[in-house]
């Protein structure tokens, strides 16, 4: 086969293209930038003013256990007893067995394991309440509970839970049932008042430096209990409102991530404890699919079979037929 | 080499040491790549006439009103929109030209793809549009959880499981302000910028493509797949 041989393949119209013999018309590439500059300022200074931007403040820990002392006490024990969302959520925070999302054998969160360690009782509970000075009784009952067995702790924490769930509000102030809980009551309450006074949050913040800009712990333990997402659900954001691709108020949000919160919609993908692995894994096939269309055979015929391009060049195709 | 007594320095420098340059084989093949009527045309192929050209050099602008926006929220600090109405504004400003960005550059997206842009050796050009538009998904993700408002809790605390699924939680920590914050500003629009560019330059070198020709079909004439891609001269 000669060189010149070689090269020759069939026209395929999907891929390739007649030159164009036509006409050529005066076109300023410039100026239309330019326009297009100033008309996107118009556009972007009315939606502003018109319509300005969100900014509904940030929930502290501070506010949470003021308003909802109960939730918070309730979320605090299974920090402490290690029976939260992120005490048992595993890699990267810990590594809590068959806890990983997978595919078959494909569980990359297990591969890449623990790099942001996270000890629930200790970094959200018992940590920050060994850093309050002048509270003898807090102190005290830490180190019982910490003396402790391990069945003797899970007997003091199962007794507080039981009793916790039948917790009030009374003007702010928690109160819980008596009962054979031991320490963890005091435990437990020092902690809603520590996060009353807003010194919770600034403890969980610390990373032992002066300046800090890391809110995994804060957030980890905001989003442990149920009045984040009461608020997120008044706001519809929760992900069966098609969760994070809106935004507080009547805004747009990203609305360009329609298709990824479209798949936590539909089944197996919506009950799979997978969901997010899954989720995913769509998306980047599609992605590379949507990188690769113009090699993908039948894909990349969409366009002629459909036939919008006629609607598009409409005027070409109408000189086309005049002459 | 001749040298000019006056200056000092070199009037003519043998072509074959010149070849040799690293900046001259730059500078050779940048001219024959884009020749300056091809890099700024003031001419397009008559069939142009459609409004769906419109939404790239929208997009373009957009994006440089992001950066505009950005750049101002920038110089005065993250928390400064929050307690200013200026900054608020600025703010307002940074988002809609987010989202006139992407609402310009979907329907850029879509009006290529019934157009099969990727005709006549622009497969380039697709892929690289294709990737601007998913690196500026993450720059605008970033944004939003750079807010340090609720928005930014609520969207962190449930991005994280998405993320960590992947295992790219292990470096790339959605709940760190501080880490966000700088993808947001340095990193994603550095990438973006880059691949934008050179998705400018391509449909510069390349030019726009060609309309179906009438009768297009598998069974159209055989022709060399290697023809000139459509130029602008």
């Amino acid at each position: 086969m000669s060189p010149d041989t070689k090269k020759r393949r069939r026209f395929n119209p999907d891929r390739d293209v007649t030159p164009w013999k036509g006409a050529y018309v005066p076109y300023d590439i410039l100026k239309e930038a330019f326009v297009a500059f100033l008309a996107v300022a118009v556009l972007i200074v009315l939606l502003a003013v018109v319509f300005s931007s969100p900014d509904e403040p940030a929930i502290t820990l501070k506010t949470w256990s003021v308003v909802n002392p109960v939730d918070f006490a309730q979320t605090a024990i299974t920090e402490l007893d290690g029976t939260s969302a992120t005490a048992s959520y595993g890699p990267p925070y810990n590594s809590t067995p068959d806890s990983s999302q997978h595919i078959g054998f494909f569980e990359p969160e297990q591969w890449f394991g623990v790099h942001q360690p996270i000890d629930t009782a200790q970094d959200f509970v018992i940590g920050p309440l060994r850093t309050l000075p002048n509270q003898p009784v807090t102190q005290a009952a830490l180190t019982l509970y910490q003396s402790a067995s391990p069945g003797q702790q899970t007997a003091w924490t199962t007794a507080y839970e039981k009793a916790v769930a039948n917790a009030t509000d009374v003007n702010g102030r928690l109160h819980v049932p008596a009962g054979r809980y031991g320490p963890v009551g005091v435990i437990v309450g020092s902690l809603t008042d520590m996060a009353q006074t807003g010194g919770l949050d600034g403890t969980l913040l610390s990373e032992g430096q002066f300046y800090n800009t890391n809110y995994t712990k804060p957030l980890l333990f905001l989003a442990d209990g149920t009045y984040l997402a009461d608020q997120a659900q008044a706001q519809h954001l929760t992900g069966s409102q098609w969760g994070m691709m809106n935004e507080t108020g009547n805004y747009p949000g990203q609305a360009w991530l329609w298709l990824y919160t479209m798949w936590y919609q539909v089944a197996p993908m919506n009950s799979s404890s997978n969901g997010d692995l899954e989720v995913w894994a769509i998306m980047m096939v599609l992605s590379v699919g949507l990188i690769f269309l113009p090699f993908i055979p039948i894909l990349r015929s969409i366009p002629r079979w459909t036939r919008v391009y006629k609607l598009i060049w409409r005027r070409h195709y109408r000189e086309l037929a005049g002459t | 080499m001749s040298v000019d007594t006056r200056t000092g320095t070199a009037t003519e420098a043998p072509a074959r040491a010149e070849s040799r340059q690293w900046t001259a084989r730059v500078r050779h093949a940048a001219e024959s790549a884009f020749p300056p009527d091809q890099l700024l045309p003031d001419r397009q192929p008559a069939y142009m006439a459609s409004w769906i050209y419109v939404f790239g050099v929208l997009t373009v602008v957009s994006l440089a009103w992001v950066i505009i926006t950005g750049c101002i929220l920038a110089i005065m600090g993250p928390s400064w929109w929050h307690v200013s109405t200026t900054g608020h504004f600025v703010n307002s400003l940074h988002l809609w030209s987010v989202e006139a960005f992407f609402f310009f550059m979907v329907i850029h997206l879509w009006g290529k793809f019934f157009m099969a842009a990727w005709r006549g050796n622009r497969r380039l050009t697709w892929a690289t549009g294709v990737i601007s538009f998913l690196v500026s998904v993450g720059a605008a993700f970033t944004g939003y959880l750079s807010q340090q408002n609720f928005d930014s809790q609520w969207i962190s605390t449930q991005a994280k499981d998405g993320i960590n699924s992947t295992g790219a939680g292990a470096v790339w920590n959605v709940l760190n302000f501080g880490q966000m914050l700088m993808w947001h500003i340095v990193l994603l629009p550095i990438g973006v910028v880059i691949i934008a560019g050179l998705h400018v330059l391509m449909v510069r070198r390349h030019g726009i493509v060609p309309p179906f020709a009438e009768g297009d079909s598998d069974a159209e004439a055989a022709t060399t797949a290697a023809a000139p891609a459509e130029g602008l001269a």
